[in-house]
């Protein structure tokens, strides 16, 4: 089965000087499939959990064990080497690499793969076209709208086939056309391919097209509640 | 691989104000080095010629122990394979002479001089002598006459067709005289030689001192430095051992060795300054370009490349800007170093003071620069190895980068 659980995560920043408790004793369990949204406050820890369970960042106490293998132990080559296999990131901005076209962009964590040429081609094909982005492979980022940019992001998180994507604010830097536009996308992407994601969002109507919403105040888990998302 | 290149390649040209900079300071730091040595090198190169060329050739055969102790007794004839050897091997012509002191007088003036008695014709081909005489003509083989540089005619008030007294103790003590009518008088650069240069004909100096067939020095006539090395390897083997002495420039000249030395140890010191403000100026750029791509750096270490994999292509990177650098430095030095090694620094028209110091070594105040492949490629080599030692800065920033934190930005 393939899964995030976290045990009791505590995340402590400066622990020496002035300590700020981030997160303070997280248990949470992501299924394969779910499209959920982590959201709360400013400050109240979205991004530190989004970095502990993609492996970014090490809790100060507790575990997240992912598909079975407990990440929270792992040194940090093995590390990176999972993260390329298993999960996908989505950063608010900037995620692209400046030189590189759309499509290179996409296919570069295949590159770092070693995955065969046809395979890589056909596939990054694919996820421009899904991303809506067919015609704009050639394209450099900085010739890309804010919103062409996540959604080239997206495909490239996409490309390894990774059981779990984790976006922190995608939509944050987008305007509402473009934001809607990202969210059909992932929606699609995770009803039709059964595609994980987990996001953190401030975005009202980014949290209605949620299927669980976790909200953390404090460091703590508030609610956990599932919703059957808008349109 | 072909990735890390592309990206390495691509990253070059993102910012080209950046790789400008970058590019000009290695330039800058080729260009100036090269041309420092060059410079430092040729007027090293043009002293040693020209004291060379003067008076004692690249390189010299002696009896054993004559270089030491200068003594007319020392005089040998020459042997069979002191002819065949320098002839055989690439046709090295010898100048034979005799040398020795001799008190020169005339009227109620005396002094010292060293008489010189060699073959004219072979003394022009190695030293040109010829081209030095100012007034009345060049020695003729076997004639009576003697020619003697400016100095000594000044100060003796001597002219063309004065007749010179010589008296020495010449070989073996024998009591040496000789009256010789002046056919010509030259000049030297250096006051030194310029006071007490006297030559004869070679048979007329080995009749004066009484050492008939004898020579006490046989210059070697060598094209070059080059040539000095397999010339004097093969003197030795084919001379006897112990009798004779095979000695090059460097042995003849070990005063003039040492100054270079020491002004060699000077120009390095500058030259290692230069290399320091260089690679500062290097490693500033190159502070700069990690610091503004920090939060890229994060990104692809999340998305997972491994670090040594992202910072190998910084490395590369900055290999690449040190490459084309290096390259457009070379190109930028050649011309430079080229119009200075044809339009030598002329320092004589500077004051007295300065220009008199060079003649007192013996050489014009002109310095040509040296143009010689080593000189370019050395210099770029330097410059581009430094440029790679300071490309592991990256390397060991991202070694210990935290994504998260450099994504916090
Ligand atoms: N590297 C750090 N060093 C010190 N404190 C930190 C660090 N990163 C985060 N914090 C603190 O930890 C707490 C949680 O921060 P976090 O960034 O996870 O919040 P967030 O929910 O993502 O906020 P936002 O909605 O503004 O992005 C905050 O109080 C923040 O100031
Ligand atoms: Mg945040």
């Amino acid at each position: 089965m393939k899964n995030i659980i976290t045990k009791g995560i505590t995340k402590v920043y400066n622990p020496d000087t002035i300590p700020v408790v981030a997160l303070d004793g997280v248990d949470l369990e992501i299924e394969q499939g779910e499209f959920t949204a982590i959201v709360g406050p400013s400050g109240s820890g979205k991004t530190t959990l989004l970095n502990i369970i993609g492996g970014l960042d090490k809790p100060s106490h507790g575990s997240v064990t992912i598909s079975g293998t407990e990440i929270t132990k792992m040194r940090d080559n093995k590390l990176i080497e999972f993260r390329k296999e298993h999960i996908g990131f989505v950063f608010q901005a900037y995620n692209l690499i400046p030189v590189l076209t759309a499509e290179e962009n996409v296919e570069f964590v295949m590159l770092l793969q070693n995955r065969p040429s046809a395979e890589r081609d056909q596939r990054t094909t694919e996820l421009l076209e899904a991303v809506g982005l067919g015609d704009k492979r050639n394209t450099r980022p900085a010739q890309l709208s804010g919103g062409q940019q996540q959604r080239v992001a997206v495909a490239r998180a996409l490309a390894p086939k990774p059981d779990f994507i984790l976006a922190d604010e995608p939509t944050a830097n987008l305007d509402s056309k473009s934001t809607e536009n990202l969210l059909d996308i992932m929606a699609r992407l995770n009803h039709e391919e059964g595609i994980t994601f987990v996001f953190s969002t401030h975005d009202q109507r980014v949290i209605d097209r949620a299927h669980r919403v976790i909200t953390l105040v404090d460091g703590k888990i508030a609610t956990d509640e599932l919703q059957n998302p808008e349109k | 691989m072909t990735t890390i290149f592309k990206l390495a390649w691509r990253n070059v040209w993102r910012n080209r104000r950046r790789t400008f900079i970058t590019m000009a300071s290695i330039f800058f730091a080729v260009l100036l080095s090269a041309f420092m040595v060059a410079f430092q090198k040729g007027a090293w190169d043009r002293m040693i010629d020209n004291v060379v060329g003067y008076y004692f050739g690249y390189a010299q055969v002696h009896q054993e122990g004559y270089w030491k102790e200068q003594s007319i007794d020392k005089a040998f004839a020459i042997p069979a394979e002191l002819q065949s050897t320098p002839q055989d091997i690439h046709h090295i012509r010898i100048v034979p002479r005799i040398e020795s002191f001799a008190l020169a007088s005339h009227e109620n003036y005396t002094t010292g001089v060293l008489v010189v008695g060699t073959d004219p014709v072979a003394e022009d081909s190695l030293t040109k002598l010829s081209t030095r005489v100012i007034s009345g003509r060049y020695l003729l083989p076997g004639e009576e006459g003697a020619l003697i540089a400016e100095g000594i005619a000044q100060n003796m008030k001597l002219g063309v067709n004065d007749t010179l007294v010589l008296i020495s103790q010449g070989y073996h003590g024998v009591n040496a005289a000789g009256k010789y009518p002046i056919v010509g008088i030259v000049n030297f650069p250096s006051p030194d030689l310029n006071k007490r240069m006297v030559y004869l004909p070679l048979e007329v100096a080995q009749y004066f001192f009484g050492a008939e067939n004898l020579v006490t020095t046989v210059a070697l006539n060598l094209e070059n430095k080059d040539a000095v090395p397999p010339a004097v390897k093969a003197l030795r083997k084919a001379l006897p051992s112990g009798e004779y002495e095979v000695m090059d420039w460097k042995q003849l000249m070990p005063d003039l060795m040492k100054a270079r030395e020491a002004d060699a140890a000077g120009a390095y010191l500058m030259l290692f300054v230069l290399y320091v403000i260089i690679a500062f100026g290097i490693y500033g750029t190159i502070l700069m370009m990690t610091k503004e791509r920090e939060y890229e750096f994060g990104v692809l270490i999340s998305i997972g490349m491994k670090r040594l994999k992202l910072g190998a292509t910084i490395w590369i990177e900055i290999i690449l800007l040190g490459i084309l650098g290096s390259i457009a430095g070379i190109l930028g030095a050649i011309p430079l170093v080229y119009y200075f090694n044809t339009h030598p620094l002329d320092l004589s028209q500077m004051s007295e003071e300065a220009t008199g110091i060079y003649e007192k070594w013996g050489f014009d105040p002109i310095f040509p620069t040296a143009f010689e492949p080593g000189v370019f490629w050395v210099q770029a080599l330097v410059v581009f190895l430094i440029t790679a030692v300071l490309a592991f800065y990256p390397l060991l920033k991202i070694i210990r980068l935290k994504p998260v934190e450099a994504m916090r930005a």
